[in-house]
């Protein structure tokens, strides 16, 4: 389950987290993705940083961890906004409109999709499906589900976190 | 009927499209409601019984009157679902979908279906293994460790004819038998939960809706193969179906389902849950497997099978959720009971997600061999009114479209095949006239494109190069050449990848250029899209004789296209029309066209 960043954080913390975190898992195999899916849990990203110290605390080489962790869409290399807009694009929503819902939403926040809003409040994100076809087109805030939406409507939700 | 001391049951549903339609809202207001109340009501919760296009879903059940089912639940509903029915003991007859003994129009969606993986699907709490064991659960697996040997289990899977739910189809009892056929001790078994395709949620729904079913299959398998070691392996974007998952193993263990001496029979297994992290390509179950073990999920050539040599270089089998969700019912109702259903290659059930352009979209399970038409027409109701039915997407990115003409095909593997598609997980995304068949091509080779983990150049390079065609013919650019062109680049990349991904990704563009060329044509030829979804394409116009200036359109355009006074006609810049729609959405006098 993907939280928001825990901002406001130094270094020295993050590090301390991946520590903590990979200490549980050294010498058990098959354990870099998820040590990788816990620290981004708990920082919200991905930094440089972090990658070597996993490496090192795992030990198995940075290019691995990195390459690893850039195969794989969960994995982030920026910090992400306090809400996480996931915009499902899977073929329901594409043929009941989430184009125009990715556009209303963009135009509300005034970001790119990928982009966070200045006030890192926001990061939209255009997902592969997420499973509730039925109620296309979908998004997601945090782990709350929104169904049916119109272009209007979506820029209502957006707003409401806003708030 | 008394006001007080009423016993009553009130089960709602939630799933995650249920919670998304406000679910979880119409539980807790029924919470406070009742509390205090001074009644005897029951309120309990429930997977997804399927019936998407109703959500949120009700059940209320007092004594003398049956089940009852209300559909489009809201909060407001609460109170006089409380007071009228259960209390006053009388049905509100306008939100009513289902009453024991009365026809109803959504009868329609449930009558022709026959659950055997969705046997307890909207009936039992998915968080309560004592619901499960109360339908007969963990039945099937004291039958198993107490009176049968593996190979007896293999013979009978074998017999039923279940083939993999996952989209391939091999036989489920072949597979198992060439991992138990496996020398050494260390085996493995993994439930494949990465359900990728978009347009698909099966898997999903059984997980949140019954996760001990998967569970106890897993188990059995385990037993049959000889394994003592499982994992789940599950999409990240799934969190309620990794929750639920975890109470049932965790309840699992404490009654001795798992564990290391099972209902104390001696053998011994332990299952854990993997997240998946977000790539398509680990359905395959060679990448799968690379990333259990922490690495990218590439594939890998075969053979040697996971049989042989899988997951840490042990036997392993997988299979998917819904294939194991089959077992536990065929061991306790027998192969022949399994093998009754469906045609003469493909045997049982089959669950479909409907999606799409469709009036009753969900989850249904149908006998194999049921009529296309069938499942779409009179079960989902068919296209929304007003429009027409041109095809069915089957199987996802991997699949095809399936145009008006085959519509009366039986489903089964081999029939679904013949026509360019493929049976796949069971995804059905339903479009209309208004789904340009040229743009969902682009949008599946744009998702495969994205997905391929780039080993095999034809894939990698030629899965682009046939998305940039697309999208140009998408744009309005398209040149003479570039439908052979496409065909071309499809059937290299066809022969010339490793993987199921691969091999099957051109399948959404052949199969649209197999019955839909003249679509392509018209984009390319006549810069025209008959569908009106490509928006380059698009050409915006009022319609002087209609438009009384209004200037409603002109304040809903959000780039200024649309300009003109009050009182007077409007006109439409086409240079910084964006196609949007949106004037002719606000329009009331019918004066905007679009050609």
């Amino acid at each position: 389950m993907e939280k928001a960043g825990v901002q406001g954080k130094t270094m020295k913390e993050y590090l301390a987290i991946v520590d903590e975190i990979a200490g549980k898992y050294a010498d058990a195999p098959g354990s870099v993705i998820p040590v990788l899916q816990q620290v981004q849990a708990r920082i919200g990203y991905l930094p440089i940083d972090v990658i070597e110290r996993i490496s090192h605390s795992l030990g198995v080489p940075p290019s691995r961890v990195y390459g690893v962790a850039s195969f794989y869409s969960q994995f982030r290399f920026n910090p992400v906004g306090k809400y996480i807009v996931k915009i499902c694009h899977g073929t329901a929503c594409h043929v009941q409109g989430a184009g125009a819902i990715t556009a209303a939403i963009c135009d509300e926040l005034g970001v790119e999709d990928g982009g966070t809003t200045e006030d890192g409040m926001f990061t939209v994100d255009s997902v592969s499906c997420i499973g509730c076809c039925s109620l296309a087109p979908v998004i997601m805030i945090g782990d709350d589900t929104f169904g049916r939406l119109t272009p209007a409507e979506a820029r209502k939700v957006v707003r409401e976190y806003g708030k | 009927m008394a006001t007080s001391g009423v016993i009553a049951e009130i089960t709602v549903g939630l799933s995650s499209c249920g919670i998304a339609a406000g679910a979880r809202d119409v539980y807790e207001t029924f919470q406070q409601k009742l509390e205090g109340r001074g009644i005897d009501v029951e309120l309990k919760r429930t997977g997804c019984v399927g019936m998407c296009y109703r959500e949120p879903l009700v059940d209320v059940v007092v004594p003398g009157l049956g089940k009852t089912t209300y559909g489009g639940v809201t909060t407001e509903y609460v109170e006089r679902i409380i007071e009228e029915h259960v209390v006053g003991g009388k049905p509100i007859e306008e939100w009513l979908v289902h009453l024991e003994g009365r026809e109803l129009p959504d009868d329609a969606y449930l009558a022709p279906q026959e659950r055997i993986v969705l046997r307890n699907a909207g009936s039992i709490d998915p968080e309560s293994i004592d619901d499960y064991v109360d339908t007969g659960g963990y039945d099937a697996l004291a039958t198993v460790l107490k009176s049968m040997s593996p190979d007896e289990v293999i013979s009978v899977i074998k017999d039923s004819g279940l083939r993999g739910r996952g989209g391939a189809g091999f036989p489920t009892g072949v597979k198992w038998g060439l991992a138990s056929q496996q020398p050494g001790d260390v085996k493995y078994v993994i439930v494949n939960a990465d359900e990728g395709d978009p347009g698909a949620f099966m898997d999903r729904s059984i997980l949140e809706g019954d996760p001990h079913s998967v569970l106890e299959g897993l188990v059995i398998a385990a037993y049959a193969i000889g394994a003592n070691e499982g994992y789940f392996y599950v999409r990240a974007e799934y969190p309620l179906a990794i929750k639920r998952l975890e109470i049932a193993i965790a309840d699992a263990t404490e009654r001795g389902f798992l564990g290391s001496d099972i209902l104390g029979s001696g053998f011994g297994f332990k299952v854990k849950i993997k997240e998946g992290a977000g790539a398509f390509v680990c359905g395959e179950e060679t990448a799968l497997i690379a990333s259990i073990e922490g690495q990218r999920g590439m594939p890998k050539l075969r053979p040697p099978y996971p049989a042989a040599k899988g997951l840490w270089g042990k036997p392993t089998n997988i299979n998917n959720v819904e294939t194991y969700a089959n077992i536990a019912w065929i061991i306790s109702n027998g192969a022949e009971a399994y093998a009754s259903y469906g045609t003469e290659t493909s045997k049982g059930t089959k669950v479909f997600a409907l999606a799409g352009k469709i009036v009753r979209g969900g989850l249904v399970e149908v006998p194999m061999g049921i009529r296309l038409r069938d499942i779409i027409f009179e079960i989902g109701g068919g296209v929304p009114e007003g429009r027409t039915f041109k095809a069915v997407q089957l199987g996802g990115p991997s699949g095809g479209c399936i145009p008006e003409e085959f519509i009366d095909i039986l489903v089964d593997y081999e029939s679904v095949t013949k026509t360019g598609a493929i049976m796949g997980s069971g995804g059905m995304v339903v479009m209309d006239d208004s789904t340009c068949m040229v743009d969902i091509a682009r949008f599946f080779l744009n998702f495969t494109q994205d997905e391929s983990c780039g080993k095999c150049t034809f894939c990698r390079v030629g899965t682009k190069r046939m998305l940039e065609i697309l999208e140009r013919i998408c744009a309005g650019e398209g040149q003479e050449g570039d439908i052979e062109l496409l065909e071309e680049l499809g059937e290299k990349i066809v022969s010339s990848s490793l993987c199921g991904l691969g091999q099957s990704a051109p399948n959404p563009v052949l199969t649209t250029i197999k019955y839909f060329r003249d679509e392509y044509e018209a984009h390319i030829q006549e810069k025209r899209c008959p569908a009106l979804a490509c928006k380059a394409l698009l050409t915006y116009e009022v319609v002087a004789e209609n438009c009384i200036g209004c200037t409603l359109c002109t304040k809903a355009c959000p780039v200024g296209a649309v300009s003109g006074e009050k009182k007077e006609v409007h006109t439409i810049d086409n240079d910084l029309c964006t196609g949007c729609d949106a004037c002719r959405q606000v329009c009331r006098f019918d004066a905007i066209t679009v050609r």
